[in-house]
């Protein structure tokens, strides 16, 4: 570390105008610390600027009424902490027990405090490089043949300090308040200064613009001593638990949702902000009028002059005059701060609050400028979890493996194993990863195969949007065809207006699975690297291209799928038949039968008994599978005949081969048929 | 077909040519017409006749005489003649002179009249041979009004003979005189019963009351031993005609269960004559009772309806799988039998009742392996890995865990540091292949209680994956022995209890073991030093350096810390190490190997520097120059890619054909081949491999030369030669030379998948074909699935469905969330259902 820094001042030193670094992160909140504690662990230099004092300044405001609404779960009633990794929403990874979010807060649903504490202590635990009360105020571009990406980026601070970056991590979240501008909006309060005393509302009529969780907090906080609570917004309200997305309301939040459909007063209302105007009286109250009222109306007449819906309409919805209008309409993107050489767009329709980016999170416009953290939910907004702490944080490591390998020659993080490992290996990460499983349908598991399928590969968490470029971003070889492990709920299960609670929503039996609607691991094979073009043409909603096979895991309501005959089985016997193998396990026995019957062993027996690490089993086992009919027992018995003893049994080579029901005495279902 | 029929019909010809009743046909001439002097008086004794009287003009009795005509035929198949009596006009005697007895038909017996028969009984040949055969079998044929009459019948003849009971409707029909034709065949053989009563039919039990029909049972009084039981009964199927009683009662003749001793495709029986099914229920010597009242259950189920036999699978080799239970042969000539797997036998009943299924595996000949599979697709669910499912059986026992620390995350260190050696089990406990270690673990535990020194622990890597990643444990299981703490090796042998217990053992042992003296040194070799090792059956290394050779010796110990636990290596480097060197005569730098506690020692010269090629070294001397191959040591002896001459042995090996053979092997040890012998007692999946090469298992000793690497072929040295070293080296020549022909080749085959995996990609166009999987051109463009409708019927037909399974099966439900989609068109086959 030391070294670093020491080498870091050298350069600081050479080029006197420009602090220099390799990686420079702007925003110290979770992705920003995330990415510096993986570029730190690979021993890179970078440094990450924070304007405020601390890490997570966002949340030292946000949200408003301090309680978080990420999962803090303390107990799973397992030990796997990867496993327990997928409930529990707020920690950032690390190899540091101490830094889990559960030891800084007991509560589900945490206090924002204890985030900010918890981000804190990630900082200085990990020693991160931090620069602190350093606000980017302008990035551009400085063109150089020799730099990375062709050219550098060049940062400048509130104190006109310079610095040079060959690579921009962009990790500041979103903060910008979204506003809508309309006649009368001047009355509006924000969420970021409204009042959180909810004593301050006793009384009164209130409307809220937007109908998202910011929405319903602020309702929520209100909900007891205001007369009433309106909540108006262009789109339906989408319940997170109906849609599998995160980011829709969740059901902590919506007693406002209760009280409307009691007809307990509160009420939820559909309506265009931009068509909305909002007048004055005389008493204080605002109406609630529409935009082409004001157009139409006298210049520099009264208030009284202006028509107001309820003048034509008697029955107007909103004709009851609020107290207070409060905003709480989201973030956006700070777009400000980056010159326009770097082309930082916008993107388009619903996701015009964040920057265009690629599925690999680099910008659309300039080569070597990431975008972590919330800001690069576009790739999959209102899908997965990639702008949420338990989602980015999986994507950040995602873009520093990427990195890792572009800048340093580091491939993808891989391991070897040997093809009997295979069915293994998908079970163990189908049910622990947390990465796969949070980040749904966003990062798989790459399985690349090696020539004759005797081994493969095994690369986890890579972002499947740019699957086809693979083999350039990892810098591993995929010429004999892969595997992509990815998790799914349910095509056409998950959406605003279905109903999740169907008979019969579950399925059970394996060779139904694709069928399946809950979130289940799904397996698809290419023989060959999907082309840019094959990823382009893909199906409506399909994660990936057409597949040379698929194969769901049966959903499962413990989410545990090592069931032998409900999960592993039909993946084993899918893994077989892409590879065209037999993958079965067997006894030292049945490999020393094979050895002396066939001229090929069957890859469990190659890899482990010719090897000398044949399964002996014990001697109950081995009369479990002979009672099975799954092995042949060939140890000669007492007969009073003088018959070859062994004569009754077929081959056991033919046995094995065949798919084997064992057999069942016949006599035991006389005794009750006969009467 | 055909071909088949017209055997079994010609061959009931006799019966054929009774039922033969052309009207018309030669009826003028079978007519007797006689003058009543002459009718009385060619009477014979115990001769029937049937006589009618006419005065040649009387036209009404006309129809009538004309059926009599017709009847003549027929009735002259049972030996009775038909004679038109003209009485002169004058005659007023008995039988012409009342104008009434014109009117009716008279039947004797001899000259005695039996029974005079009125015109209107006699309406057809039908009615006229019922009528007479009926009258002539009185005593063959009882009639009965009452079911008490029928059981008092039944239990007079029990355990004597069986009782054939008609029921028709009225006398005198077709089948009123198919059943008396019968009765006339077969009187002696059964008691044939006749009723009118529809009653009693209906109090006999008949399974289907149809009384305007007639209905035939076969009643089995000789076999009913139980006096108070009703005799059981066999309803025929098909209607009264006289060739299907005559069918019925052949059916019911034959022996229920039929044994076999030959290839089904040879067997023939009634049966199948008959054009029936043969039902073959495979049987072995020991379920061979249970396999015979399965058998005879069966076969009442199926009278009249296939034939049962029981095969004995001892006695006859086929090559068929181990679990087919059940073999059908079809009547059809060319049509192969097939071997079934059935699970109850309800299904051997259904295979033969529905036809269609029958015509089916008639169909199918050649396609029919893969046919089945087809068919039985979910046979994919039911597991076929031996360890998978014999660890899935064995799962609900408890382990004897309480010899093996558990060890966590947290206690995992501070654990390692507290005992001189700790055996780690790294393991998933979802995973069969470590569990199945698992228990061989315990085993291992249970062998080394008390050993001081060595504590074995496990760590579930499923619980504690931080571990394992860092201890880099990748695959499971895997097996490290720590030393105290600070290094550790990684078991890398068979996972067997008795192969990890002596890898413990001898990791015990500092490896290589430095001796101090020559008395140690000695010791050593006996086996008497280390005395942890005393009592413990090993081999050792004794690496013996002059003090000079330094390079050597650093070889040998690293490759005695990489043999560490396979094998125990000793060093002597001391001065007097040439008078060790001396006594096994061998000049240092040598190894001194002792074999069975130190009464043979090789000594081996060591020419080799690097440790690698040391313990490669050391490893080929190991290897038995004779051995006996063992299912665990076999690896060791196939990575030497020779080809194997083995002795097969059933027990010890002779001591003349064991001094042959080492003697042939210690002339090449492993230059072309590995000699070797197997017993059979110790190692009976040899006899698997012999059956593979012979069928069955040849007479013993037996001694073959296999070849598994090139070429798979298995040569049998000739078994009318004695084993010596010089025939089996001719035998070899010639062998070499090409000149013999292999008894067997070993199969080619590749490992394809067991069976074929679920094509979801395929039911995801059948579902959903408007989902277009090629191309993206119509997004938002599937309204099947999304519109409301499509939710409705998924939504609201289950709902009875549902309420149905719960009642029948608690926890089925479960197996999903909660409910199930789609799953409920079928219930899949478990093994924990079958």
């Amino acid at each position: 570390l030391s070294l670093a820094l020491y080498t870091s001042s050298l350069c600081a030193a050479s080029s006197a105008a420009f602090h220099y670094h390799d990686y420079c992160v702007i925003g110290a909140g979770p992705s920003g610390l995330q990415a510096a504690y993986f570029l730190q662990q690979a021993g890179r230099d970078y440094v990450v600027f924070e304007r405020s004092h601390a890490p997570g300044s966002f949340f030292a405001l946000y949200p408003r009424h301090r309680k978080l609404i990420s999962i803090n779960k303390q107990y799973t009633g397992k030990s796997n902490s990867e496993f327990n990794l997928r409930h529990d929403w707020n920690s950032l990874l690390s190899h540091d027990g101490r830094l889990l979010f559960r030891h800084y807060s007991r509560d589900f649903f945490p206090n924002a405090d204890a985030m900010v504490h918890y981000l804190e202590d990630f900082a200085s635990l990990l020693k991160l490089q931090v620069q602190y009360n350093t606000a980017i105020i302008h990035v551009t571009l400085e063109r150089d043949e020799q730099a990375w990406n062709g050219h550098y980026f060049l940062l400048t601070d509130q104190d006109r300090q310079n610095y040079k970056c060959s690579s921009l991590l962009v990790a500041t979240g979103m903060w910008v308040p979204n506003v809508v501008n309309f006649p009368g909006s001047e009355y509006v309060e924000g969420y970021e200064t409204v009042s959180i005393n909810p004593e301050d509302f006793a009384g009164q009529t209130v409307l809220i613009l937007g109908r998202g969780n910011s929405a319903f907090e602020t309702a929520e906080n209100i909900l007891g001593v205001t007369n009433f609570i309106h909540m108006v917004s262009r789109s339906r309200v989408r319940l997170s638990w109906a849609t599998h997305y995160v980011g829709d309301l969740r059901a902590i939040n919506n007693g406002l949702l209760d009280t409307y459909q009691l007809k307990s007063l509160d009420g939820l209302l559909e309506g265009d902000l931009e068509d909305l105007a909002i007048v004055k009286d005389k008493k204080g109250k605002l109406h609630i009028t529409l935009r082409f009222y004001l157009e139409n109306r006298n210049t520099s007449a009264g208030i009284d002059s202006i028509t107001l819906p309820q003048d034509e309409l008697d029955n107007f919805a909103t004709r009851a005059p609020y107290d207070r209008i409060i905003r709480c309409l989201g973030w956006k993107f700070d777009f400000s701060i980056y010159n326009r050489s770097l082309r930082l767009m916008p993107g388009k329709g619903n996701k015009k609050k964040y920057p265009q980016i690629k599925p690999s999170y680099e910008s659309r416009g300039t080569r070597g400028l990431f975008i972590l953290g919330t800001a690069s939910h576009s790739v999959d907004f209102r899908k997965s979890a990639g702008g949420f702490i338990h989602g980015f944080r999986y994507t950040t490591r995602a873009v520093h493996r990427l990195l890792e390998n572009r800048h340093h020659g580091v491939p993808w993080p891989s391991t070897v194993y040997p093809i009997t490992q295979l069915t293994n290996s998908i079970i163990k990460r189908v049910n622990e990863a947390s990465g796969l499983y949070q980040m749904f349908s966003v990062l798989a598991d790459i399985i690349l195969l090696r020539e004759n399928a005797t081994a493969f590969e095994y690369l986890e968490e890579y972002p499947i949007g740019v699957l086809a470029e693979l083999e350039m971003q990892t810098g591993r070889k995929a010429p004999n065809g892969l595997f992509v492990v990815i998790m799914e709920y349910g095509r056409n299960f998950s959406g605003a207006d279905k109903d999740v609670f169907y008979y019969n929503r579950a399925v059970g039996e394996a060779q139904h699975a694709w069928q399946s609607n809950f979130l289940h691991p799904v397996i698809y094979y290419y023989k060959h690297l999907p082309t840019e073009r094959e990823m382009k043409l893909r199906p409506p909603d399909w994660p990936l291209p057409r597949p040379d096979a698929v194969h769901h895991i049966v959903e499962d309501f413990l989410t545990d799928w090592t069931a032998p005959n409900a999960h592993i089985l039909p993946l084993r016997r899918f893994l077989e038949n892409c590879l065209s193998t037999d993958l079965r396990n067997f006894f030292a026995e049945s490999c020393f039968f094979f050895a002396f019957t066939r001229q090929k062993l069957p890859p469990f027996c190659r890899q482990g008994y010719v090897g000398m690490q044949g399964l002996v089993g014990s001697e109950g086992l081995r009369r479990h599978a002979v009672e099975a009919g799954l092995l042949e027992d060939y140890t000669p018995r007492d007969f009073s005949g003088d018959r070859t003893p062994d004569s009754h049994e077929g081959s056991q080579d033919q046995l094995l081969r065949d798919h084997v029901i064992p057999v069942r005495p016949l006599q035991h279902l006389i005794n009750a048929k006969d009467e | 077909m055909s071909a088949q029929k017209d055997r079994w019909v010609s061959s009931f010809s006799f019966l054929l040519f009774c039922a033969s009743s052309i009207p018309g046909r030669g009826s003028a001439r079978l007519l007797q017409e006689l003058s009543p002097q002459e009718y009385f008086s060619s009477l014979q004794a115990g001769r029937a006749s049937l006589a009618y009287f006419s005065h040649n003009a009387s036209p009404g009795a006309q129809p009538f005489l004309e059926q009599i005509e017709n009847s003549a035929e027929a009735l002259q198949d049972y030996g009775i003649s038909v004679v038109k009596v003209n009485c002169p006009k004058e005659d007023v005697s008995r039988y012409c002179g009342k104008e009434n007895a014109l009117r009716k038909a008279y039947l004797f017996r001899g000259n005695m009249l039996i029974r005079e028969f009125p015109t209107d009984a006699l309406f057809d040949v039908n009615s006229v041979v019922a009528n007479v055969l009926f009258a002539l079998l009185f005593n063959e044929v009882k009639y009965v009004e009452t079911l008490a009459d029928l059981q008092n019948i039944e239990n007079a003849l029990k355990g004597r003979s069986n009782v054939v009971f008609a029921y028709v409707p009225a006398t005198g029909t077709a089948e009123h005189r198919a059943v008396m034709e019968a009765a006339f065949v077969y009187g002696t053989v059964h008691q044939f019963v006749l009723t009118t009563e529809a009653a009693l039919l209906r109090d006999a039990g008949d399974d289907e009351p149809d009384v305007s029909s007639a209905r035939l049972l076969f009643c089995h009084c000789q076999r009913a031993t139980d006096l108070a039981q009703p005799c059981r009964r066999t309803a025929m199927g098909q209607a009264l005609t006289m060739l299907n009683i005559h069918r019925h009662l052949k059916l019911m003749g034959a022996p229920l269960v039929t044994e076999v001793a030959e290839d089904p495709q040879k067997v023939s029986t009634v049966h199948l004559q008959l054009g029936l099914p043969l039902v073959f229920i495979l049987s072995q010597k020991e379920t061979y009772e249970a396999d015979r009242r399965t058998a005879e259950f069966v076969a009442w189920q199926l009278l009249g309806k296939a034939g049962v036999a029981l095969l004995s699978r001892d006695l006859v080799d086929l090559n068929i799988l181990l679990r087919s239970n059940v073999a059908l042969k079809t009547p059809d000539e060319g049509v192969p039998v097939k071997y079934l797997v059935l699970e109850d036998t309800d299904e051997v009943i259904t295979l033969v009742e529905d036809k269609s299924k029958v015509g089916q595996i008639q169909e199918d000949e050649e396609e029919e392996e893969e046919d089945e599979d087809e068919k039985e697709n979910n046979n994919q669910d039911i597991q076929d890995d031996q360890v998978v499912e014999a660890v899935s059986r064995d799962k609900k026992r408890e382990l004897p865990l309480e010899q093996i620390l558990v060890l966590t995350e947290e206690t995992f260190h501070s654990a390692l540091l507290e005992t001189a050696r700790t055996v780690v089990l790294f393991y998933a406990s979802w995973e069969a292949v470590s569990l199945a270690v698992l228990r061989s673990y315990t085993e291992v535990a249970d062998h080394l209680k008390g050993t001081q020194g060595v504590l074995l622990a496990q760590v579930n890597c499923w619980d504690w994956p931080g571990v394992c990643t860092k201890e880099n444990v990748t695959q499971f299981p895997t097996i490290k022995i720590y030393e105290k703490g600070e290094r550790w090796v990684m078991y890398d042998g068979m996972w067997g209890t008795e192969e990890l217990t002596s890898f413990i053992m001898l990791s015990r042992v500092s490896c290589p073991l430095k001796l101090a003296t020559i008395e140690e040194a000695e010791g050593y070799l006996r086996g008497e030093f280390p005395s942890e090792l005393s009592s413990y059956h090993h081999t050792s290394v004794l690496g013996v350096f002059s003090t000079a050779t330094s390079e050597a010796r650093e070889a040998f110990e690293e490759a005695g810390n990489i043999l560490s636990g396979h094998v125990t290596t000793g060093l002597y480097f001391e001065d007097d190490a040439l008078a060790l060197s001396r006594k096994y005569a061998v000049s240092p730098p040598a190894l001194l190997l002792a074999r069975s506690g130190g009464r043979i020692v090789e000594g081996v010269a060591l020419s080799k520097q690097s440790a690698q090629d040391m313990v490669r070294m050391i490893r080929y001397e190991l290897l038995d120059i004779f051995p006996e191959i063992t299912v665990q040591n076999l690896p060791r002896y196939l990575q030497l890619r020779k080809p194997f001459l083995i002795l097969f042995s059933d027990g010890d090996i002779g001591e003349m054909e064991s001094k042959e053979m080492l003697k042939l092997a210690k002339g090449r040890p492993w230059q072309t081949f590995v000699a070797c012998w197997l017993n059979l007692k110790k190692t009976p999946v040899g006899r698997g491999v012999l059956k593979v090469y012979f069928a069955t298992v040849p007479s013993l000793p037996l001694l073959l030369w296999v070849n598994p690497h090139a070429g798979g072929q298995v040569f049998k040295f000739p078994s009318e030669q004695t084993i010596t070293e010089m025939n089996i080296l001719s035998w070899l020549e010639k062998l070499k030379a090409g000149l013999e022909i292999p008894s067997s080749t070993l199969s080619e085959e590749d490992w394809k998948p067991p069976l074929p995996a679920y094509d979801f990609l395929q039911m995801m166009e059948t579902a959903l074909p408007e989902v277009p999987l090629h191309t993206s051109h119509r997004r938002g463009d599937t309204p099947a699935p999304e519109s409301p409708g499509g939710d409705t019927t998924v939504r609201e037909e289950p709902s009875q469905q549902t309420k149905a399974e719960k009642g029948g099966s608690p926890g089925r439900d479960l197996r999903g969330t909660a409910p199930r989609l789609a799953a409920r068109e079928k219930q899949s086959k478990r093994h924990s259902e079958l």
